[in-house]
């Protein structure tokens, strides 16, 4: 019950392609306590997405996990062998995903296919898995769930696709839900709607959350921490408030100054200038030298991510606070 | 649902009037028929008397109006060269072909498609490069050399199984089977695993490369992703979505096995219809032709109409009238 | 264009199989120069000759390196020069039908929707039914010969191109150049050729390679069943026909050797036919 509910130590994911070693995840650091908010924000690009996929243990080949440690709950995740992964999977930790459309099967009923989560780690008899169902559609907010067990992905809205979504991670209580990028295919109205959704699932089931966006405008209303992540490392982590309010590093200071609901009206949109590194191709040093207004010298040296205030910042000239 | 039961029904009847006519010209309206029922040197009122008798001195219009009239009523005619009626001629040896072409089909289905997902979901492993290459083979080979070499192998140089000819049959429902004895099986082993290679290879490449593409989506992650086991994916998920196309395919080719049963039955002496339609091709025996022929297209509009409706069962995003 | 050939190298089987095609073709090509007899001319045929097993010199004075047939012809010579048939047909089917079909295939897809639809079902009915059977018929009814075997099976294969250049020209039509290129002054037969069309041909290709092994097979079957090119000028299928009867006194050469050829030929064909397909198969790649 003591320590944090996820702790991840120096985990590395390289992919080997055919143009050489991509470094998509390079030694990053992330702590979670049970029932918080942790909103794991990047451009795409950044490592966020193969981050979630590497604490389940799914990624695909050529890439896997070379280095670095995932603790669940006090249990080693890397190196874990198959079933016990799949055991944890669903269960305990779960994931959503970016596009339903995509990750519910087309020609299986919304019923069935939670029938199946629902099969993969208890036995149910027909009605059990149906009452169970309906009650979880019903929980995220699905109208008439009874009508909706025997409906194809096809015939929902994406918003109720995602919910169906939601409401299969749901279904056996996880410790922990790792949501990629659950919101970014959906229409921006209905992206609030998701959002208030699992604000309020989170804090009534007490369930941990990490949310991976490339919006910071979405994550600002919903997480308790918030990570960033550039290029495979995490360059700056800390409370929400605190790093929406008083971001250290440049590149996080870049990403606020360019949400267009910052900027005055008739102005031109802060931009950062240049454009993300290919990671086969990193400069030596700071990743985000090339593009930063503060860079020096002293950034030929990768900054190590230090402690700073509530969080840390990986950065030589972490900025003080907001001019 | 049913809009769309009725409107394939409508479209099948419509594809056999097309393909009678097809038939009808193309075999009847080339070349000159009498010339194979009597000899060059029988007297003129002969010819006359014969080609009135067979009703070729009508226009051509006549003829397959005439033609279309016998065909609903199931007289295709009489065979020129053996005089019997041709319906009953193609029924008699249909039963061997069916149980010749049914028996390739199942093996080919039941080996082929698990070859198949294993091949998919294990692309890498040693088996499953046996499998492509074998597979390779299957697909590329002729019909008649696979023949070949499993006569030359089973039965001349092995002597194990016979190298022609149909087993003894035992009736059911009045018609004669011959794959419910060991002896027959026998001699339904060779013919049908040569006829089943060819689908055997398309079953393995297609769901081998069904399997691999839908392995590789979002949706086995999210299945993993909620603790599924690797058996449940590959049978709940992949095999139901990889059974739309195999089913089409499936049902498509069984009508080209059907046709591939002409090479089959030539080489192992099998009494089917696909010899008749060889034998009646170098005999211009054209009303046996013409019979085989309609016969082939009642059997692939029924088979299309079959794996449309299945394929409808299969996918439920197409179950609305309208669509082509 | 490099990185193409190189990732085609990495696939040992698919280079041994072009090698294999490229020897093929050379040998057919030079058929002529590198063969003791011209198998096809009846005055060189002597009796005595037939039948003999591998190794046996023959009454010209060379040695059948492959035994001779049931008429005296040097296996060697005429599985080349079959192998030269069988490749002419094959070729020249497959060029035809490619180019009926593919332009079936894009005036379908750049048509109004009548058109469209009415061709697209002739195409699909066409494609299901058997290769062999329109062959057969095909044959049947213009009679033996090359032009009538050319013909079946062109017959038999267009729609599998049509369907092919079907598909990929619908995806490309809904691409933004091609609304980007209506938006100038462009003629639309101009974008279509110079546009559309390129696109196409890498599945067309694929098709292609994969169709010219299908006609190889398909003339070889008809040859077997008696269908094809008169006796005279055998292709490999009736030279295997024609040893069939042999088969159970143990003269298996004389259909086993123009067998292997013929295997060998249409194998190499199709792998390297695969190895394109997976080469241009996007959903495949990493």
């Amino acid at each position: 019950m003591s320590g944090p509910l996820l702790e991840v130590r120096g985990l590395r994911t390289h992919f080997a392609t055919r143009a050489g070693v991509l470094p998509a995840v390079d030694g990053i650091d992330l702590s979670i306590d049970r029932g918080r908010i942790l909103g794991l924000v990047g451009e795409s690009g950044s490592g966020k997405t193969v981050t979630g996929f590497s604490i389940l243990g799914l990624v695909d080949p050529p890439g896997r996990i070379v280095g670095g440690s995932v603790r669940f709950d006090g249990q080693e995740l890397v190196g874990l062998d198959q079933e016990g992964l799949r055991r944890l999977r669903g269960r305990r930790i779960a994931m959503v995903f970016q596009d339903p459309m995509m990750t519910l099967n087309p020609v299986l009923s919304v019923g069935e296919q939670m029938a199946l989560a629902l099969r993969a780690h208890q036995d149910a008899s027909r009605a059990e898995a149906r009452a169970r169902s309906r009650d979880l559609l019903g929980l995220v907010g699905i109208p008439s769930p009874e009508e909706r067990l025997s409906a194809y992905p096809h015939q929902l809205s994406g918003g109720m696709r995602q919910r169906v979504a939601i409401a299969i991670a749901l279904l056996h209580r996880p410790d922990l839900i790792i949501a990629d990028e659950p919101t970014t295919a959906l229409d921006v109205s209905i992206q609030g709607q998701i959002l208030h959704e699992m604000r309020r699932l989170a804090r009534e089931t007490g369930v941990a959350l990490v949310w991976i966006t490339h919006d910071l405008a979405v994550v600002s209303n919903l997480a308790d921490d918030i990570a960033v992540m550039y290029a495979g490392r995490i360059v700056e982590t800390g409370p929400a408030r605190d790093v929406l309010a008083r971001p250290r590093h440049p590149y996080t200071r870049g990403l606020l100054d360019s949400v267009p609901g910052e900027a005055q009206p008739g102005s031109m949109l802060a931009q950062i200038p240049g454009s993300t590194p290919s990671l086969l191709r990193l400069p030596p040093g700071c990743s985000f030298r090339e593009r930063c207004a503060h860079a020096s010298a002293a950034c030929g040296e990768m900054p190590e991510l230090r402690a700073l205030g509530g969080g840390a910042v990986r950065c030589h000239h972490a900025l003080e606070a907001t001019p | 649902m049913l809009g769309f039961v009725i409107q394939r029904l409508m479209q099948a009847a419509l594809v056999m009037l097309a393909m009678s006519a097809l038939v009808f010209v193309g075999v009847y309206a080339i070349g000159n028929p009498i010339d194979v029922l009597i000899s060059p040197d029988a007297t003129q009122d002969i010819r006359e008397a014969t080609i009135r008798h067979y009703g070729l001195d009508q226009p051509l219009w006549r003829q397959y109006l005439a033609f279309l009239g016998r065909l609903v009523q199931g007289d295709l005619g009489r065979s020129f060269v053996l005089n019997i009626p041709v319906l009953d001629l193609v029924l008699s040896r249909l039963p061997a072909t069916l149980e010749l072409a049914l028996a390739a089909v199942l093996a080919g289905a039941f080996i082929g498609v698990p070859l198949g997902i294993y091949a998919g979901y294990r692309p890498e492993s040693p088996a499953s490069k046996a499998i492509m290459a074998a597979s390779v083979l299957g697909f590329s080979v002729p019909t008649f050399w696979i023949g070949l070499i499993l006569i030359l192998t089973f039965a001349v140089k092995l002597d194990w199984l016979p190298a022609g000819n149909r087993g003894p049959t035992t009736e059911v429902l009045g018609v004669g089977w011959s794959f419910l004895t060991l002896e027959g099986l026998r001699f339904l082993a060779l013919p049908a695993l040569n006829l089943s290679l060819f689908k055997l290879a398309m079953m393995i490449r297609l769901a081998r490369a069904g399997t691999r593409e839908v392995m590789l989506t979002d949706m086995v992650r999210f299945a993993r992703a909620a603790g599924l086991s690797e058996f449940t994916i590959l049978r709940r998920h992949v095999l139901r979505l990889i059974a739309i196309p195999l089913v089409t395919v499936f049902g498509l080719e069984f009508g080209s096995t059907l046709a591939f049963a002409v090479v089959t039955e030539t080489i192992f002496s099998w009494p089917g219809v696909g010899k008749l339609i060889i034998d009646s091709i170098t005999s211009l025996d054209r009303p046996v032709m013409v019979g085989y022929l309609v016969l082939v297209a009642f059997l692939f509009v029924t088979i299309n109409l079959v794996v449309d409706l299945a394929y409808a069962a299969l996918d439920p995003r197409l179950r609305r009238a309208g669509r082509a | 264009m490099k990185a193409f050939w190189s990732e085609y190298a990495e696939n040992r089987l698919a280079v041994v199989a072009l090698a294999v095609v490229a020897l093929v073709v050379a040998a057919a090509l030079g058929a002529p120069l590198v063969t003791p007899q011209d198998p096809y001319d009846l005055a060189n045929l002597n009796l005595m000759d037939a039948r003999r097993p591998p190794g046996h010199v023959g009454s010209e004075g060379y040695v059948h390196w492959l035994g001779t047939d049931a008429q005296g012809r040097d296996l060697y010579s005429a599985i080349l020069y079959g192998l030269r048939i069988s490749l002419q047909m094959g070729v020249a089917a497959g060029a035809i039908a490619m180019a009926i079909g593919a332009g079936l295939g894009v005036v379908a897809a750049v048509s109004s929707n009548r058109v469209e639809q009415a061709i697209m079902r002739v195409v699909d009915l066409q494609l299901s039914f058997p290769a062999i059977l329109l062959a057969l018929v095909l044959v049947a009814v213009l009679g033996q010969g090359r032009v009538p075997l050319v013909i079946a099976l062109v017959a038999a294969q267009y729609a599998y191109f049509a369907r092919t250049a079907y598909g990929a020209a619908t995806a490309e039509r809904q691409k933004d150049y091609v609304e980007a290129a209506r938006a100038t002054p462009l003629r639309a037969s101009s974008v279509i050729l110079r546009h559309l069309l390129p696109n196409c041909l890498p599945p067309l290709i694929v098709v292609g390679t994969v169709q010219v092994a299908n006609a190889i097979a398909l003339e070889a079957t008809l040859s077997f069943l008696g269908l094809g090119l008169p006796p005279t000028e055998p292709s490999l299928g009736m030279l295997i026909a024609n040893g069939f009867q042999y088969m159970m006194s143990g003269r298996t050469w004389i259909s086993v050797y123009p067998g292997v050829a013929l295997i060998v030929m249409i194998v190499a064909i199709n792998i390297v036919g695969d190895q394109l397909r997976d080469q241009f198969n996007p959903r495949l790649r990493r």
